[in-house]
């Protein structure tokens, strides 16, 4: 058992939440913390530069953050990921509506107590 | 005497939302007193594209195909209670949507029902397709060859505040920004003016948080474990209160199932958002980075601080264009070695649609993978490896501008059942006509919208 500051390595969806909206060929992606302590860890780990990697297979162009501290919450706005947008594209979600849940599924390190279930740790 | 509180109950979010979501909400604002109205948001992107094709072929349709179906549930009682009806489900032809409400008025004896249609957002009736094409495209998508469908562009919310001014119980837009359709009938209450840009970026906000309905009671946001929600087969669509002096509360319709928390609140506010400190609307620039969201009681959420800077000098429109066809199918296989089956599947796939001499682009999904994820060059699913065993579905998909062609490679996929790898099941192909979309900004000098009342047409 993990105790309850140690360091647990698990996918974002333990650590938060969030929702992707769709204009033209451009997605917006939220990331709403369970917990606001966990705000400063995930502004440090969720870099624009490691987002546009993370969706690299979709062809991510310009990845903008922006950041709202009052709610906390975060905005990644994502350029050319759905490949055409909602009427040019062959893959089957072309909203990109699932894609709050590929973004979730990225590894983020927090203390233990900040995850909703820190067994459910990744590589 | 001016109101001091406004509700706003949403009955649809978009095109093809629940028929009867509006019952609840009707009867919830029927036991509040002051200014109610109901709004139905149905028009996405490409829906006014299939709309105006649909008048096309016949000059009397070409409002939103779900109006009566979603409207009638509610008419008499929304008559009744003095609640005020306002929605784009006008689409390509707000008259004959009007003339629709009023022929479903008499026939459901409903006196004295006042209709009236905002007009001015079709900009084939202003501009050339040359002139329009002679707009540079936003967004990232260029504008195609195809043949121009429609073309139109997002009103505000002055004329939607004009028409309930001559007395309208039901506002019939066509295309207009989805918050508009609350802000409206907050101009009209609250006698608020446009450069009034606090009140008017609060008055936005609460229409952004409406207009997709369900999406801020739950739906969209279940996820469970995480993010539980209450009986969500009946999900409550929301009812919004809004102050004079700009405050926000969202709750939803009484004895419902569904969720309003202050997750729920933060998901909507930040969906289809870029900028949050400018997001663009016809009539402000809407600032929430600054917003608090409080929960104040079981399922009240109350939102407040939302900023207003000047509207943008120009109005954003949609324009659609015949974008050729869609060919796709899929074909399952499970059990032992099914992976290796489907992956033989999509080998012989490319070797027949290469033998019918195409350059058409392809996609294949191994659906149980990572197939949503991923992009069209498969990268994801490359990058692991995956069961011999289990169920996996092959889907390919192709587009361009024959039909005959199209048709052709889906059949690909129906000859695998047959001639493919062994026990291939569940083939489902088809091909779909696609329109695409693209936005360009138009000086407001070129649009004058307007609201008028319509009677019935009984010739």
């Amino acid at each position: 058992m993990s105790g309850s500051d140690s360091t647990v390595r698990v996918p974002l969806h333990e650590v938060a939440h969030g929702r992707t909206g769709d204009k033209g060929n451009r997605v917006n992606i939220s990331v709403i913390p369970y917990h606001e302590d966990a705000w400063p860890l995930l502004l440090a780990q969720l870099t624009p530069e490691r987002v546009k990697a993370w969706f690299a297979a979709k062809g991510a162009g310009t990845v903008v953050r922006y950041e709202l501290p009052n709610l906390p919450a975060m905005n990644f706005v994502i350029d050319d990921v759905l490949q055409g947008g909602v009427n040019g594209a062959l893959n089957l979600d072309g909203h990109g509506k699932s894609l709050a849940f590929h973004l979730l599924s990225i590894p983020v390190e927090v203390p233990a107590r900040l995850a909703l279930h820190p067994d459910k740790t990744v590589g | 005497m001016t109101a001091t509180t406004v509700h706003i109950g949403c009955g649809a979010g978009f095109a093809g939302d629940r028929w009867d979501a509006a019952v609840p909400v009707v009867a919830t604002l029927a036991r509040r007193s002051g200014p109610r109205y109901l709004m139905y948001e149905t028009l996405a992107e490409r829906t006014l594209a299939l709309a105006q094709q649909a008048r096309i072929e016949n000059p009397a349709a070409g409002y939103s195909p779900y109006l009566e179906r979603i409207l009638r549930p509610v008419l008499k009682t929304v008559k009744a209670a003095g609640i005020r009806v306002v929605s784009n489900f006008g689409a390509a032809n707000p008259i004959g949507g009007a003339r629709k409400i009023l022929e479903m008025a008499r026939e459901d004896g409903i006196a004295g029902l006042k209709v009236a249609v905002v007009e001015g957002d079709d900009l084939t009736a202003v501009m050339t397709e040359g002139d329009i094409r002679g707009h540079a495209p936003v967004e990232g998508i260029a504008m195609p060859d195809g043949r121009m469908v429609a073309a139109n562009v997002y009103l505000g919310a002055k004329p939607i505040a004009d028409a309930l001014a001559l007395g309208a119980d039901v506002v019939v837009v066509g295309r207009c920004a989805d918050p508009a359709l609350a802000l409206g009938p907050l101009l009209h209450e609250f006698g608020w003016s446009l450069d009034d840009l606090d009140r008017v970026a609060a008055g936005t906000m609460a229409g952004h948080l409406l207009e997709c309905g369900a999406q801020v009671t739950g739906g969209y946001f279940a996820d469970p474990g995480y993010k539980d929600v209450p009986d969500f087969g009946h999900v409550g669509f929301p009812v919004a209160e809004i102050s004079a002096d700009g405050t926000v509360v969202i709750g939803k319709a009484d004895g419902t199932g569904g969720l309003v928390s202050h997750r729920t609140v933060k998901e909507q506010l930040l969906y289809e958002m870029h900028d949050p400190s400018a997001y663009l609307t016809p009539d402000v620039t809407l600032d929430i980075s600054g917003v608090k969201v409080e929960e104040i009681g079981p399922d009240r959420v109350r939102i407040t601080g939302a900023r207003g800077k000047p509207r943008p000098p120009t109005l954003k429109a949609t324009v659609s264009f015949e974008g050729g066809w869609l060919g796709e199918g899929e074909i399952t296989y499970a059990g032992p070695n099914a992976r290796r089956r489907a992956e033989l599947a999509i080998e012989v796939l490319r070797t027949r649609v290469r033998d019918l001499g195409t350059n058409w682009p392809l996609r294949f999904d191994l659906i149980g993978t990572v197939a949503t994820f991923d992009g069209d060059g498969g990268d994801l699913r490359a990058g692991r490896d995956w069961p011999d065993d289990g169920e996996y579905r092959v889907r390919m998909a192709t587009q361009g501008g024959d039909k005959q062609m199209a048709q052709w490679i889906a059949d690909e996929v129906l000859s695998l059942y047959c001639s493919g790898p062994a026990g291939g099941a569940g083939v489902r192909h088809r091909i779909a006509p696609q329109v695409t979309t693209a936005s360009i900004l138009v000086n407001r000098g070129r649009v004058s919208a307007g609201a008028r009342l319509v009677e019935e047409d009984r010739a």
